[in-house]
């Protein structure tokens, strides 16, 4: 299980847009994704779990990422995060 | 049998098709048992792979002819449709309690709906509206309902609806809607705006419409007389072709005059300008001949979006017209919202009188971040050709000189920047609040143009709301009040060696133009498909003949009076 907090550094938080491309991202991986926040968890697949979340700016969220290509997901999803300017 | 419905001509000529309703279907969910789960989730599948290839294709169109922004919420609706909380719960409950899968598909998508409503940020309020759409589309395919996305169109039609919003626009494909008929609205209505830019007749305002055209029926549209005939006999349709040809003939006189200067019969020079909305407009300004872009109303950057739009994407925007008009004046209004045109991410509180309340200027004083962002992308595109600012619904100078100031500061810093910033951008208001007509002496001395804006100008002198229906009697251009009011506006700026222009639906109204044209009027700013009708008009009359007529119709008591005097001596 690979495992990563990131720091939300874009302006409007994560919402529809940022939201798609996360979630487009992790769908590209077998391993099973969450997303934690504010102390709930869903489904990385999922984008109507990533954006009933509403998660604001400046907040920390946790991403987690199960199975064979769990290590290779997560340093994806850490790439978008920081090339769409949305955390680190 | 043909029939006649009647309402009032939103954008000029005739178009010949078949009507496609635009509504939501009434889809009625039953819960039945189902024996065999597996074929009832292969029927859920097919449905779910059917909506999804609609959805491509709805993507690609947006991507093509609205752009990324509007074809990303098409690519978020193809995700809800993989998202495996949505899918997977279906297939589940399908197996689980041997339920249908249309209403194991209700029940799980209503579940998320009502989580979104029940959020307090307005922009995830309205994805409620976007799950109910996707999943509208999948039950439809369940049922075997047609489903009427006007995305989805893909041969020639006229459109018939209650009204068209601006995301039903949004999502026209202007290759196959020939025109479009509804039951609401009036000339200034965001749909007849919509359909002059888009170049297509259209009727609005028949109350009935959507009551009496089926599906698939053959219609014309006759968008000169505002006619919608239903059903058309040969003898109807051949004359109706006859009169598409002659109006096809009309443009194509009208088209000589492209690239001709506006010119009276006594020699006498007009500006004859176009309103825009957004950068893809400017196409429409050129092959138009107009001289100019008199209006570009900036509040398309902000709609239809989550978001305020950068500086940087405004910058681009605004750039791309000034560079498109190669040195031609481009007058850009700033921010122009609230009242009747909200921006769900700002939050901002619900009105009882929006068109009286916090808006335009008044708001970008007082959210200066939004102002100040806005003014700097325009002053650096000032650089790219010839740039001229306005601001909307000044009602008093220390309002202008406020406005003025912030812009001011904003230049200086780029100057500290070393940004290039053009020394020549004249700086404007619009005329639309009577306060600021009356006052235009005063004003007159502090700006470098005015530009008239009749449609509010109009709705603030008459204490007539344009939205209501029942008042819309009172939207009179000719009365002379308005005129009286114009003329004080004109003869002030002129005093004062400015320029006046107006960009308001009566700029490009054959009956005002040999008015406005008598009162000295410099600028006529209208939608493209006027500018060459108006030039053609404007190369027949005397600016000095329609002068000395202007006293008679200021003196006249009704509107009525005035359209007659018009008629007769022009």
């Amino acid at each position: 299980m690979a495992e990563k907090t990131f720091k939300v550094t874009s302006d409007s938080g994560i919402h529809a847009r940022p939201a798609t491309v996360l979630v487009n991202q992790a769908g590209q991986f077998s391993s099973d994704m969450t997303l934690g926040y504010n102390g709930k968890n869903v489904n990385l697949k999922s984008i109507m779990g990533v954006m009933s979340l509403g998660i604001q700016s400046g907040s920390e969220i946790t991403i987690k990422a199960e199975g064979n290509d769990a290590e290779v997901a997560l340093k994806a999803i850490e790439d978008v995060m920081k090339k769409e300017g949305l955390g680190e | 049998m043909s029939e006649n419905i009647s309402g009032i001509a939103a954008s000029a000529g005739i178009a010949i098709a078949k009507a496609f309703i635009l509504e939501n279907p009434e889809l009625t969910i039953e819960k039945k048992r189902v024996e065999d789960t597996a074929s009832e989730i292969n029927r859920f599948s097919a449905a779910v792979e059917k909506a999804k290839g609609e959805l491509q294709v709805i993507k690609e169109n947006a991507l093509r002819d609205l752009g990324e922004d509007k074809a990303a919420i098409f690519a978020a609706h193809l995700l809800v449709l993989e998202d495996p909380e949505l899918i997977d719960a279906v297939k589940t409950k399908i197996e689980s309690e041997n339920v249908n899968a249309e209403s194991a598909m209700d029940e799980i998508s209503s579940m998320f709906i009502t989580m979104f409503e029940q959020m307090d940020n307005e922009y995830m309020k309205e994805r409620a509206a976007d799950i109910r759409d996707v999943s509208k589309r999948v039950l439809a395919h369940l049922l075997g309902v047609q489903f009427s996305s006007p995305a989805s169109i893909s041969e020639e039609v006229i459109i018939i609806a209650e009204d068209l919003t601006p995301s039903d626009t949004a999502q026209l494909n202007r290759q196959f809607v020939l025109g479009f008929a509804t039951d609401i609205g009036g000339r200034t209505s965001h749909s007849a705006i919509m359909s002059r830019s888009m170049e297509i007749p259209a009727v609005v305002g028949t109350k009935v419409v959507t009551e009496k055209i089926q599906n698939g029926t053959i219609l014309v549209i006759d968008g000169l007389d505002g006619e919608v005939i239903v059903d058309p006999t040969e003898e109807e349709l051949a004359l109706y072709r006859k009169k598409q040809d002659q109006y096809k003939e009309q443009k194509a006189e009208w088209a000589k005059l492209v690239n001709e200067p506006t010119t009276t019969t006594d020699g006498q020079h007009v500006e004859l300008a176009a309103n825009i909305g957004t950068p893809k407009d400017v196409q429409g300004v050129l092959e138009n001949g107009a001289e100019g872009v008199g209006l570009y109303r900036t509040e398309f950057l902000y709609m239809g979006r989550d978001q305020l739009p950068t500086e940087e994407e405004q910058f681009k925007a605004y750039k791309e017209v000034l560079e498109k008009m190669e040195g031609k004046p481009v007058v850009i209004r700033t921010l122009d919202i609230g009242g009747d045109k909200e921006l769900p991410y700002l939050d901002l509180p619900k009105e009882m009188n929006p068109f009286l309340g916090f808006r335009a200027i008044r708001l970008c004083l007082e959210q200066q971040d939004i102002f100040r962002t806005q003014l700097r992308a325009l002053l650096r595109a000032s650089a790219y050709g010839n740039l001229k600012i306005m601001f909307p619904m000044i009602a008093t100078l220390v309002e202008f000189r406020a406005a003025k100031n912030v812009l001011l500061e904003e230049k200086e810093k780029l100057a500290k920047e070393n940004i290039d910033v053009s020394e020549n951008i004249e700086l404007g208001i619009m005329v639309e609040i009577p306060s600021t007509a009356v006052l235009s002496d005063r004003f007159a001395k502090e700006v470098d143009f005015f530009s008239i804006g009749t449609n509010d100008l109009i709705q603030y002198t008459m204490a007539a709301d344009r939205m209501n229906e029942r008042v819309s009697y009172l939207y009179q251009p000719y009365n002379p009040a308005i005129l009286r009011l114009i003329q004080m506006v004109i003869n002030a700026a002129h005093k004062e060696g400015k320029w006046v222009g107006m960009c308001g639906e009566m700029a490009g109204d054959p009956i005002a133009i040999p008015i406005l044209l008598g009162l000295g009027l410099d600028e006529f700013s209208m939608s493209a498909t006027s500018v060459l009708p108006a030039r053609s008009q404007l190369s027949k009359l005397s600016k000095s003949e329609a002068a000395k007529h202007v006293d008679t119709i200021l003196n006249m008591d009704t509107a009525e009076e005035v359209v007659k005097f018009v008629n007769e001596n022009f």
